[in-house]
């Protein structure tokens, strides 16, 4: 492969990861939750932690979910079980870093700013952190094998609902 | 301007007798408020700070708060002769002795002393004032500029010291010199059930730490002591409790107060869950098809420590799977299942409050039990199956408190207006136990 077509397929992954962040985001944003799981592999692992713990080396999460069985529960108790004041979120995703392409696996980093809304209330920011995250080729598609949300927002806004 | 101080009829709206009608003011009253800090918080009740686990060498220190006051919990050299009688853990307030600055702004770390950013006045590890740069003037020529005035005893300007007292790991503070010793402020009541977790056989059990989630939760503080006091409500709004039976109200449960009423434990077995109509009929929460597509999150396993003699009952044993202690004013320890935590409430002014996860784990778990507990943490804290709706029905509690202006009181009347224990948890016995010591302590 030549320089040019190094850089081309390059530039194709790069188009791929951010187009998968945005059609995460707005599935999040215009609440489609079922959807969600289907980003991720069958054992796909999504976690959301505190900058707090994730800097530490401590283990505990927010949120931490190992299969895409779980992902389904977490959206059965955000549409059926968990009682909350509604909102509306607002996904910002910084372009993608790739940090690393090991055959099918693709390592890959970005920023996100979530913003939340909620009835007759103003915008609030709601969560700022970094998506941390491997991703494999699956039937022409790239999916998630793991997104580790690390957030720097010292607090919850009283409770984090919705996954980010 | 400052309003001259209300005396206590004046202040007072609380109009019934007993304690089961909460007027709403005593939730949105700023004045009240300061009140409660100046008598609960800072006045002679033992406040939570943290875990001993969480500074396990010397010079060790973590952030952390005491009322709206932050202090730096430490871990001290001990003299050797006092290795018997002194656990080494210092809790000092984190405000210079000199011009009143927070001189310390890391979270955590080690230290060999403190040092005050501004004019690098030098704390030891115990808060004591080891030195200050000029104490003695400069020396220009023949003669000494300034310095510190004669008589200056860099021991009358240490930092403020709290009385510290630990009880298996957990660390306790408080400001004053009239809080009884913490044994007795516990009480018998309430002691064995911290023994359960804490109190291993061998003396105290040594803790994991697993991590924190912290929460900012727009409500007045004591809505969060409430809430886990209050046993009716798990089983309502909760779908995860009422569904998977892991809290309703047909389980085998008791209420534990101690004497003064203030703190408690709600104590309770596990059941199958499912249908029964007299606590699942017409209760929306409760989901009968509801499975789970992925039952790792309540991959419960007993522990040896659950079964303990039952205090109420000498000679037989009891095996809750669920305790939840509320040591008042500001801590709430967890043992649902597998899940261990402790939750501390750090009130900013009268209508918010951080509320500040602990979970932990003990030294001699498996990995296997490491990660249960970790999943278990799913159902808990801020973003929690079964604690997200908490937070959220506390700020819509007291959005309801607020627009009623000083009008109104909550009514907790299940189970009658008494404050007595129970042995099953259809009342509201431990709110009103808790407010009748409120009032006693508020001078109401």
């Amino acid at each position: 492969m030549t320089a040019s077509e190094q850089g081309l397929q390059r530039l194709m992954l790069q188009q791929e990861v951010d187009q998968l962040n945005a059609a995460y985001a707005a599935a999040l944003d215009e609440k489609r939750f079922e959807e969600w799981p289907e980003f991720f592999v069958e054992d796909g692992r999504y976690k959301v932690q505190a900058r707090e713990n994730f800097d530490r080396g401590l283990p505990l999460a927010l949120m931490a979910l190992e299969s895409q069985g779980m992902m389904k529960d977490r959206v059965y108790g955000v549409t059926q079980t968990i009682y909350h004041g509604p909102y509306y979120m607002r996904h910002i995703i910084s372009p993608a870093r790739i940090v690393s392409l090991n055959g099918d696996v693709v390592c890959a980093e970005a920023n996100y700013a979530v913003f939340r809304t909620k009835p007759g209330g103003v915008s609030e920011v709601y969560n700022v952190g970094r998506y941390i995250d491997e991703l494999i080729k699956k039937d022409g598609s790239l999916k998630f094998r793991s997104r580790l949300c690390v957030y720097d927002s010292e607090m919850i806004l009283n409770s984090l609902i919705y996954p980010v | 301007m400052n309003a001259p101080p209300l005396s206590s009829t004046e202040l007072s709206r609380w109009t019934q007798p007993g304690s089961s009608r909460v007027p709403f003011w005593a939730y949105t009253d700023a004045q009240l408020y300061q009140r409660e800090l100046e008598k609960i918080f800072y006045g002679a009740h033992w406040c939570y700070v943290g875990l001993e686990a969480e500074i396990p060498n010397v010079g060790d220190y973590r952030l952390t708060h005491v009322g709206e006051r932050q202090v730096l919990m430490v871990r001290d050299r001990i003299a050797p002769k006092d290795r018997a009688t002194d656990h080494g853990i210092r809790v000092v307030e984190n405000r210079c002795a000199h011009r009143g600055v927070r001189f310390c702004q890391n979270p955590q770390g080690n230290a060999r002393s403190f040092v005050c950013p501004y004019h690098q006045w030098t704390y030891k590890l115990n808060g004591d004032l080891a030195g200050l740069p000029f104490k003695d003037g400069v020396k220009e020529a023949d003669c000494v500029n300034g310095g510190m005035p004669e008589g200056f005893d860099l021991k009358d300007h240490g930092l403020t010291k709290l009385r510290v007292a630990v009880l298996h790991g957990l660390v306790f503070a408080t400001f004053s010199e009239d809080t009884e010793p913490l044994e007795d402020y516990l009480g018998p009541q309430v002691m064995p059930w911290l023994d359960r977790v804490f109190k291993g056989p061998e003396g105290p059990r040594k803790l994991t730490l697993l991590g924190y989630n912290r929460q900012r939760i727009p409500g007045n503080w004591k809505l969060m002591m409430e809430n886990i006091k209050d046993p009716y409500h798990p089983g309502l709004l909760h779908t995860w409790f009422v569904t998977f039976g892991l809290w309703r109200a047909d389980q085998k449960s008791r209420m534990v107060m101690d004497g003064e009423g203030r703190h408690a434990v709600m104590i309770s077995r596990r059941n199958e869950g499912g249908q029964n109509a007299a606590v699942t009929e017409g209760v929306t929460s409760f989901k009968a098809n509801m499975a789970l597509h992925d039952d790792r999150l309540l991959d419960v396993v007993p522990e040896p420590w659950w079964k303990v003699p039952d205090p109420s009952n000498p000679g037989s044993d009891i095996m809750p799977t669920v305790t939840m202690i509320t040591l008042f004013p500001s801590l709430i320890i967890q043992q649902q299942v597998n899940s261990l935590s402790t939750r501390h409430i750090v009130p900013r002014g009268q209508g918010e409050f951080d509320f500040i996860w602990t979970h932990f784990g003990f030294a001699d778990d498996t990995p296997e039990m490491t990660q249960r507990r970790l999943r278990q943490a799913n159902l808990f804290g801020p973003a929690g199956f079964v604690s997200a709706d908490d937070g959220e029905v506390i700020e819509f509690s007291q959005a309801g408190f607020t627009q009623a202006g000083d009008s109104g009181s909550t009514l907790c009347e299940l189970g009658g207006t008494g404050t007595e224990m129970t042995e099953h948890m259809v009342t509201e016995t431990l709110i009103r136990s808790m407010y009748g010591y409120w009032k006693k302590v508020m001078g109401l």
